[in-house]
């Protein structure tokens, strides 16, 4: 160990260590009882289970409605943070504080008032059912839901990167004759992009795996609004701890991949903006 | 992946845009996004919550208080406040340690170790639930072993106690290793140059400066830790007055019928998630202060 630079702050082995042990005490040895107990099943018994039709579906409605959610929050959620950031009015700090709801509301409760609100007697449902847009217990319920829980990603991380633009830039491309919606177009928007997209990626990531704002309002139907998550908690009631494994390794390899993309794009908007979060 | 939720200290910057022509737009277009996006957030995220307040009064306060004291709600209130008492400490200690070797020292495969860190948010609840289920359950791998010397995890306290801890893992060791790289550790090595030892050094160099954080941390992690529902409806077993905690009372209450009651004791919910908000506001006041 020659070129073993000198440490002067205490602590590193002690911190190090309880760090490693507790990380694998709570989250790596129990993440890889998955990965053990689904290798029991065999591969065709694995695919049988990941691939049948209901889970299929379960699939679709899934990350379908989590991509859709996510796009909904990406456009909204950029039009929130420049309100927030680029402009006065009057209960902007309120809202600004309860842009982080969704963090802070357990999802249970978020659940069960998004389901009042759209029921067919709710404040919304009474005036979208006649109208013929049935959104609880069905798909669109599971999209309000995830929109729901999606919104503060997109606002938080585009923010900060809004309030940091220098004025100057925009100046400088209005001098060159630019009009205001090619300024945005052409300078702004390339700058916000990679935070844009982070805060797209973490709803998405969020939204796949979300389980408690949903299942009320979905009406869990087989084959129609049934969630990914769901059909691992039907295998278990059923106590098919094989099939609900596989099914969760399914979402597990999904989510390491995206937390990887993830971890990259965050990497991309400290390089592009010279931030560092 | 938590960066979403990291501790900004606020500034209002909406003069310096809305005093240059070339940062400004049209009356008109100013105004339609403020009315889009308030129209947006007042359907998406207001009614909710009104909506939780009006229906947990709908049958009178006497119903409401009548809900809230109930003997099985009290359980879960009191169930509740365990796992969030046992969780956040043991997180809060761990997000330091972790911060301090990350941030203060150099090693190979620190990005990986952040990574790792970063997992369970990236981790459905349900899945988060299932490992411990998997671990020990009856038919898991300790499941025996805790059956004959009579000790229960899954469909007990233990089991909810793990899952909470297991969601709320990555939040006060994400809030504080962005603070704690960008002060850096010159600090911390006058400190201990004259003399200070790492106790001493942690405490009257390093804790003053990520207070702030830490406290943003510790809210976030109690709010998530009260609140959890997925990952605890599945090792809990939905004892009641055993193994319920508020959020899983919420729902068989609701799945009874008894709406009133369950809007209420989501009320409570609700209320802290307010105060959360409330406190998290007083922080990026103070934090902008201090910088």
């Amino acid at each position: 160990m020659s070129r073993r630079t000198l440490r002067v702050l205490p602590g590193f082995n002690l911190t190090l260590g309880y760090t490693l042990f507790y990380l694998s005490v709570i989250v790596l040895i129990p993440l890889s009882a998955v990965f053990i107990k689904t290798s029991s099943l065999g591969l065709a018994q694995f695919w049988e289970v990941v691939t049948a039709p209901r889970v299929l579906a379960s699939y679709r409605l899934s990350f379908g409605a989590s991509l859709l959610a996510a796009s909904i929050n990406a456009v909204f959620g950029l039009m929130l943070a420049w309100a927030l950031v680029r402009y006065s009015f009057p209960g902007k700090k309120l809202v600004d504080a309860l842009i982080d709801l969704p963090f802070a509301l357990p999802t249970a409760v978020a659940g069960i008032a998004l389901t009042a609100l759209y029921a067919k007697n709710g404040w919304l449902g009474s005036i979208l059912e006649p109208a013929g847009i049935k959104v609880a217990f069905g798909p669109l319920g599971v999209l309000v839901a995830l929109v729901f829980i999606g919104l503060p990603f997109v606002v938080r991380t585009v923010q900060p990167i809004l309030e940091d633009l220098d004025t100057e830039l925009e100046e400088a491309a209005t001098s060159l004759g630019a009009r205001r919606w090619q300024t945005f177009r052409h300078v702004t928007l390339p700058i916000l992009a990679p935070a844009l997209l982070t805060g797209f990626a973490l709803a998405f990531a969020r939204a796949v795996g979300e389980y408690g704002s949903v299942i009320f309002i979905a009406g869990n139907i087989p084959m129609v609004s049934e969630i990914t998550p769901l059909m691992i908690i039907t295998k278990l009631e059923q106590y098919d701890y094989a099939g609900a494994t596989a099914i969760a390794v399914v979402m597990l390899v999904f989510s390491f991949v995206l937390l990887l993309g993830i971890n990259g794009l965050q990497a991309w908007t400290e390089r592009a903006t010279g931030r560092n979060r | 992946m938590a960066g979403a939720t990291a501790l900004h200290a606020k500034a209002d910057h909406a003069a310096r845009f809305e005093s240059r022509s070339a940062t400004r737009e049209p009356t008109w277009v100013k105004w339609t996004l403020i009315g889009v996006s308030l129209t947006f957030f007042a359907l998406f995220l207001l009614m909710p919550l009104i909506a939780v307040f009006v229906e947990a009064l709908r049958k009178g306060w006497d119903t409401y208080l009548a809900a809230l004291v109930e003997p099985d709600a009290l359980s879960a209130i009191r169930l509740t406040l365990i796992a969030a008492a046992i969780a956040v400490p043991l997180n809060l200690v761990f997000g330091v340690s972790a911060a301090w070797a990350i941030t203060k020292f150099n090693f190979r495969g620190k990005h990986f170790l952040i990574t790792l860190i970063d997992l369970p948010f990236s981790v459905s609840p349900v899945v988060a639930g299932l490992i411990y289920v998997l671990l020990f359950g009856a038919q898991g791998w300790f499941g025996p072993w805790l059956a004959e010397h009579d000790l229960k995890v899954i469909f007990a306290v233990p089991g909810i106690v793990l899952a909470t801890v297991f969601v709320t893992f990555p939040f006060i060791a994400r809030e504080l290793i962005p603070l704690m790289q960008a002060q850096g550790k010159e600090e911390e090595e006058a400190a201990v140059v004259l003399g200070a030892n790492g106790w001493q050094t942690f405490w009257y160099v390093t804790l003053p400066n990520i207070k702030w954080g830490l406290l943003y941390g510790v809210i976030l992690t109690n709010a998530r830790a009260m609140g959890e529902f997925g990952a605890v409806s599945v090792v809990s077993g939905h004892i009641r007055g055993l193994t319920n905690t508020m959020p899983l009372h919420v729902e068989i209450l609701y799945n009874e019928y008894q709406f009133a009651a369950s809007f209420a004791v989501a009320s409570l919910l609700a209320l802290l998630a307010l105060v959360t908000l409330c406190i998290k506001t007083w922080i990026e006041h103070q934090a902008g202060r201090d910088s």
